[in-house]
């Protein structure tokens, strides 16, 4: 917990300063607006945390969304469900991929989900013709990533969905279990009789499911599927999940922590409009990558700073 | 090229080991070069058009930035690292320099404007050895600050406008041409010559693998490993800097959102596919630019024959699986 605190320490003056600067930070609307534009975040960081759990990386999120997100265009027209599976199961199927050429053919996760990267994104151009694919325009499809259930944005509560899942997942599942145990000591999971290959598989599968369903939402939210969006969304999950204090070596990590992650990442991107909004002063989006950056940095170092001490306890 | 595999070998552990390992890999590292000369020839066979000077200089200078930016990336692998924010790295030298020789006339400017982004980017390279020596911060995470921050710093100093400009002594770095071939592709030889040879004769080369094969016995040794990565992040800084030169004087622009976008994993591909392993310990910059014509060459040959720059994305997926996958057996 105390390697945390400079997470939420950060999130809550973040959210702090939103609140007595801002007249319209706490309304619904904004709440709503939030979640329903993160959720898509949300859901690939969820994904992205087990994989680093494990000890890997998945740096094909991005582009796996995007594929998902043409996919779930082109089969709009036969209903929303289609689309939605259609999107889903595109992500499942390169996430499976993944798994099996890391696990069969031992190619470091790195290199192989840079691979698949390149491919998802060639076929989600050979999909989309090069361009944008718009959704079906009578289509009710439209309303999973723009509607609302029960004053709740759709997009908002699939991704509160998925991160329940994982954290209880992570918590209590043998799923779970292996994956923390895998990514701890591969080599002794291996030895104790876990199924290591089956267990990473499913990793990289939730990973990539997870990266079709964040492209269905961007289709459903954006009216049409883009092949050439999600550059640099694999890099903003590694951050967040980084920010919620997992280790990029695994065998630790935390669902709810990735959570505030994202949600830091996410505030800094509102609190930015909102200033602009205000007119004293015109700061351009250009600073939100840097102050990014700078929140990154800040916790990495603290955290840094913390498992130096706690080292040194432990050896002593 | 051989005698830097000899070298590599030489800081095997067991001497026994290091014999066999050897003849195997002088076969692996020459399977890339088979694979480069099977593809010049089948475009010879089959490319219309393919055995002109114009052909050579457009597949040459389209990989330039690439490999300068491996050489770097590869001395940062070799340390069992990484480095995600090259491309950051060349956006900052390149918003830089065009505000150097607009506002400076004359030769100092034209320097300056070579000397100062460089260096700027070179502070790029010191701030991620700063983080993954002292701090012990993991390397993907550490270069991931300045990936994101980065760009971002480039386009805040250029106010995220394109700085157009004609600036023809500055611009021949990338345009001028010597003996009909451009100065650019040059340069990257020399690049790759200087620094295959630091890797292979030089105390900082034998350091460099030492500490990337097992760091911990480096540094019981009393090898200097902290400085040792430090110099190969600063290095692989710098050199993503000269990249940046040299792209916005192809383009006689600088549009900090584009300028070295996703150069990144286009060099951590190359040097994956020029064989060395992203574990570290090994190096092989004549590998990386053989790793970058490949997948140019493959690109090229794909585009030649109609099939859509989309589809060469899938094939140069498999390609890059394909190598590492072959390399690995090797091992």
């Amino acid at each position: 917990m105390k390697k945390n605190l400079p997470l939420l320490l950060a999130l809550a003056a973040l959210l702090l300063l939103g609140v007595l600067r801002y007249e319209h930070f706490a309304s619904a609307y904004n709440a709503n607006a939030f979640l329903r534009y993160n959720s898509m975040f949300m859901l690939i960081s969820v994904g992205m945390a087990f994989v680093i759990i494990t000890g890997g990386i998945d740096l094909s999120v991005g582009t796996v969304a995007a594929l998902a997100s043409v996919v779930a265009a082109l089969l709009s027209p036969y209903g929303t469900v289609a689309a939605v599976l259609g999107g889903a199961v595109a992500g499942l199927l390169v996430g499976v991929l993944n798994g099996v050429i890391i696990t069969r053919l031992k190619i470091l996760p790195f290199i192989t989900t840079l691979a698949t990267s390149l491919g998802a994104h060639g076929i989600a151009l050979l999909l989309g013709q090069n361009d944008a694919v718009s959704i079906a325009a009578d289509s009710s499809f439209g309303a999973f990533g723009q509607g609302d259930f029960f004053g709740m944005p759709i997009p908002g509560l699939v991704a509160a969905a998925a991160a329940i899942v994982g954290w209880l997942a992570l918590r209590s599942s043998r799923f779970g279990r292996h994956s923390l145990a895998i990514g701890g000591s591969e080599e002794a999971s291996r030895l104790m009789g876990l199924n290591v290959d089956r267990t990473l598989i499913a990793v990289y599968a939730v990973s990539g499911l997870l990266a079709g369903l964040a492209g269905v939402i961007l289709a459903a939210q954006f009216g049409a599927g883009q092949p050439n969006e999600g550059g640099g969304w694999e890099l903003f999950a590694i951050s967040a999940v980084v920010l919620g204090g997992t280790l990029l070596t695994g065998g630790e990590g935390s669902i709810a922590m990735t959570i505030a992650g994202v949600l830091l990442l996410g505030l800094v991107f509102n609190l930015l409009n909102f200033e602009n909004g205000l007119g004293f002063v015109s700061l351009s989006a250009y600073w939100q990558s840097v102050i990014r950056g700078v929140f990154l940095l800040l916790v990495i170092v603290l955290q840094a700073r913390v498992v130096k001490r706690h080292n040194r306890k432990s050896a002593a | 090229m051989t005698d830097e595999l000899i070298r590599n070998d030489a800081v095997a552990p067991a001497p026994v080991a290091a014999v066999t390992v050897k003849a195997r890999r002088r076969i692996a590292i020459q399977r890339e070069i088979v694979v480069l000369l099977a593809m010049l020839v089948f475009n010879l066979l089959f490319t219309q058009h393919f055995w002109s000077v114009q052909t050579f200089n457009v597949n040459l200078t389209q990989v330039v930035t690439i490999v300068i930016v491996g050489i770097g990336m590869t001395l940062v692998v070799a340390t069992g690292g990484i480095d995600l924010s090259v491309g950051a790295s060349m956006a900052i030298s390149g918003a830089i320099a065009p505000m150097i020789f607009m506002h400076l006339a004359g030769p100092w400017g034209i320097a300056l404007a070579f000397v100062v982004p460089v260096l700027a980017a070179a502070l790029c390279g010191v701030f991620n050895g700063w983080l993954v020596t002292r701090l012990a911060v993991q390397p993907i995470v550490a270069t991931l600050v300045l990936f994101i921050a980065g760009r971002g710093i480039a386009q805040v100093i250029t106010d995220g406008s394109l700085q157009a400009f004609d600036m023809p002594a500055f611009q021949w770095i990338a345009l001028g041409k010597v003996g009909g071939v451009p100065f650019q592709v040059l340069l990257m030889f020399v690049l790759v010559a200087v620094f295959a040879w630091i890797v292979r004769k030089t105390l900082f080369g034998q350091f460099l693998l030492v500490t990337g094969g097992n760091e911990r016995a480096a540094y019981l040794c009393g090898i200097p490993t902290a400085r040792v990565k430090m110099l190969a992040y600063i290095l692989c800084a710098a050199l993503a800097g000269l990249a940046g030169l040299i792209s916005i004087s192809v383009n006689s622009s600088s549009d900090a959102n584009v300028v070295g976008l996703g150069v990144e994993l286009d060099a951590i591909a190359a040097v994956a596919v020029g064989g060395t392993s992203l574990m570290g310990g090994k190096a092989y910059i004549g590998g990386t630019l053989i790793g970058a014509l490949i997948i140019q060459l493959l690109r090229y040959t794909l585009l030649a024959h109609g099939i859509p720059d989309a589809a060469a994305l899938v094939v140069k997926a498999a390609i890059i699986i394909a190598a590492v996958y072959v390399q690995r057996r090797q091992r």
